[in-house]
């Protein structure tokens, strides 16, 4: 079956998605979620935003403060208890509840509903191209842009390809790789608090490598890592733009 | 902070900074990322050889006792005297106590990454003995009495033109910094070395516990020298370095050298046995083994981490690893650097004294993608910090995380901190970057973005 057929059979099958907006694209970046949403109801879906998902507690996970963790992930899990489907809109908010949740409940009497939350939740392009099997949305994006992969959904997900089938269907876009697509970022989460220089030199080569291509945008899947890249291209006086891969495929 | 810890960002703070350093190190490591990719390729599936290597390697590190005690019972059989060394001060008595015995001043030695483990040479010099680095990069930072820089590549922090002044100003060279000249000259200083020294110290890469052999492979034939040239010769290896069975070399070599410097094969892969035989004409007449704990016993008691008793020390995970790219290795302040060394680190040497390291990282798993026996790199860096918090916890940061809970966990406190940093957003512009700026470890090297109104939850109500 092709993608576009299926597609259309997906069509027909109105699902209830319940989306989970990380903190930093509600608080920084509300035009990832907003064409997240715009793209889903397009595809005959309800969306559903509950007020109680707010964060998924990866930074005090990450830190090794998994007690802290525990309630926040819980307050999540609990939330999503009778989800049909949960789609995350970021790669690494994504992967805490698919991989992380249940190796932090492991143990507890939490553990199977972690499993079973984890089992039902996708990251955003993972869901379209795999769960619904679409590919083209009908975008049109007349640019060149160059894809960075984040590291979670990359290596965590393995989501390579989801992002670039649907980037392949976009109407006049030019995708233009970079040396460094599947390096780090240096973002990290609190690790760019912690060790900032090390961070931003990271950053650093990753700007370097995305403006090589001479691309005008530079598009990921993970906005946290790109909230990092703007803030160095912004002080370098850089051109290049930062977007949403949800943002490019919202555009018509 | 640890003394360490300040150590280690006052270093890091510094390295990152060094453009020229950043370069040469990204140079070398293209050209070995491009000579990998080509190796790889040659496999018949990459995958499918790390799945195997990775079983085969769980297979000897899971019986450990019956493959340590096989391989010594066949070592000894043929004449070689094993020794059992618990701590890294009695892995150098009994060196030392070897040396001494034959009152030999002259000691010739290749690469060991345990003989940094346990200072060697450091102890052999101040019981004033003489002991000379033979592999070419050694020698270099040998002779710049410094650490090696990488498990693989000791030297390639430096480059030509540095190589050559070294060698002027300490041996006296004629300026050149001609590769194939800069080799000669230490290759006429070595091979003065293997002819005079009494005692030669290898590591091993291996250790064949069906046959009793230890497995060495390289490139310089300096290996070869050191152990067939002296009278004596002692090999030290960590407990690790086993294999159950002799053609388990038929994977592993290939893939040593793959995943570590991109060759199909090292250039010299020789297997020893034991001293000299009755029927033969050379190699060394004693042949001593010490066999090195060094607290890897302690990981091998921890099933969550036991897998980083796999490594081969093929210097993979420093190679791909963005931290080590712009941290360099020395920064590090360890033997073993890089993603393996930040996860072993803490339990050879103490979880409280080098959790820095583990916090060190960014969590990206190139490291995991690109080790070959699938340890569980960069999960155990995440093991390793919460260990070190179910340990010793910070209270001012356990306290951040309390508040941070209390405001995620109840959406009104969320959205009144939302409208309470929009409202501080103005006054932050004007101490952006400045000491004053609680941000200031973000905003000192980048831009914040502006908080959005409205915010996406803003706007899903109001849409609603």
């Amino acid at each position: 079956m092709t993608h576009r057929g299926a597609a259309l059979t997906m069509r027909g099958n109105r699902m209830t998605i319940t989306l989970f907006i990380p903190c930093f694209v509600d608080a920084f970046y509300p035009r990832a979620g907003i064409s997240m949403v715009q793209i889903l109801e397009r595809l005959g879906h309800k969306i559903v935003c509950p007020k109680a998902l707010v964060c998924c507690g990866q930074p005090a996970f990450n830190s090794g403060y998994w007690e802290e963790a525990r309630p926040v992930a819980l307050k999540t899990l609990e939330t999503l208890r009778n989800a049909e489907a949960v789609v995350v809109g970021s790669g690494s908010c994504g992967a805490m509840v698919k991989k992380f949740y249940p190796e932090l409940f492991s143990g507890t009497r939490h553990a199977e509903l972690a499993r079973q939350v984890a089992a039902r939740t996708w990251e955003f392009s993972d869901f379209l191209v795999n769960k619904l099997g679409v590919t083209d949305l009908d975008a049109r994006f007349p640019a060149k842009v160059t894809f960075h992969d984040g590291c979670h959904g990359l290596r965590e997900l393995n989501l390579k390809q989801p992002p670039r089938a649907l980037l392949a269907e976009v109407r006049d876009l030019e995708l233009i790789e970079m040396g460094e697509a599947e390096t780090c970022c240096g973002f990290g989460g609190t690790f760019a608090a912690k060790f900032p220089m090390i961070s931003a030199a990271m950053g650093e080569t990753k700007c370097a490598s995305a403006l090589e291509t001479g691309a005008a945008y530079l598009v990921s899947n993970d906005m946290s890592c790109l909230m990092h890249l703007q803030g160095l291209l912004s002080r370098q006086g850089a051109k290049i733009k930062i977007l949403h891969l949800a943002e490019v495929l919202a555009q018509q | 902070m640890t003394s360490r810890a300040r150590k280690f960002l006052k270093d890091a703070r510094r390295v990152t900074a060094d453009l020229r350093h950043r370069q040469i190190i990204h140079a070398a490591l293209h050209n070995y990322e491009a000579a990998r990719d080509r190796r790889k390729a040659a496999f018949a599936d990459w995958l499918t050889a790390r799945q195997a290597a990775a079983a085969t390697k769980w297979e000897a590190i899971n019986y450990l006792d019956e493959n340590l005690t096989a391989f010594a019972d066949k070592l000894a059989a043929r004449g070689a005297k094993v020794h059992w060394a618990s701590t890294d001060r009695q892995a150098r008595d009994i060196i030392l106590q070897i040396i001494q015995d034959k009152a030999a001043r002259c000691i010739v030695k290749s690469k060991a990454m345990t003989a940094e483990e346990i200072h060697l040479n450091e102890a052999l010099e101040r019981a004033g003995l003489e002991v000379v680095e033979s592999d070419l990069g050694e020698f270099i930072v040998q002779l710049r009495r410094e650490a090696p820089y990488h498990i693989v590549f000791p030297s390639m922090h430096l480059t030509r033109g540095e190589i050559k002044d070294l060698f002027q100003s300490k041996l006296g060279s004629a300026p050149s910094d001609n590769p194939e000249e800069l080799t000669m000259v230490a290759r006429r200083v070595l091979r003065e070395k293997f002819i005079n020294a009494e005692i030669g110290i290898t590591g091993a890469n291996f250790a064949i516990a069906e046959t009793g052999m230890i497995s060495i492979t390289e490139n310089e034939g300096n290996a070869r020298l050191t152990a067939a040239l002296p009278r004596t010769l002692i090999t030290l290896l960590g407990i690790e370095k086993i294999l159950p069975r002799l053609e388990d070399l038929a994977l592993f070599l290939p893939m040593l050298a793959t995943a570590g410097a991109g060759q199909p094969m090292s250039g010299y892969n020789t297997l020893y046995g034991g001293p000299r035989q009755p029927d033969e004409s050379d190699g060394p007449v004693e042949f001593h083994v010490v066999l090195l704990d060094n607290q890897r016993t302690r990981l091998l008691a921890d099933t969550e981490q036991r897998d980083a008793l796999h490594c081969i020390r093929c210097g993979a995970c420093l190679n791909v690893c963005p931290i080590f790219r712009h941290v360099g290795g020395h920064t590090y302040g360890t033997t073993y650097s890089g993603p393996i060394g930040s996860v072993i680190t803490p339990s050879l040497r103490g979880l409280q004294d080098w959790k820095h390291l583990s916090s060190a990282s960014s969590l990206c798993g190139a490291c995991t993608e690109a080790c070959p026996v699938k340890i569980d790199l960069h999960h155990h860096l995440l093991h390793n910090r919460r260990n070190a918090i179910a340990k010793r916890l910070s209270y001012l940061e356990q306290f951040a995380y309390d508040v941070f809970t209390a405001i995620v966990n109840h959406p009104v406190l969320w959205s009144l901190g939302k409208k309470a940093g929009r409202l501080l957003q103005p006054l932050h512009r004007s101490i952006q970057g400045g000491p004053l700026d609680p941000l200031r470890s973000w905003t000192r090297t980048r831009d914040l973005p502006p908080l959005a109104k409205p915010s996406f939850r803003e706007w899903w109500r109001k849409r609603k």
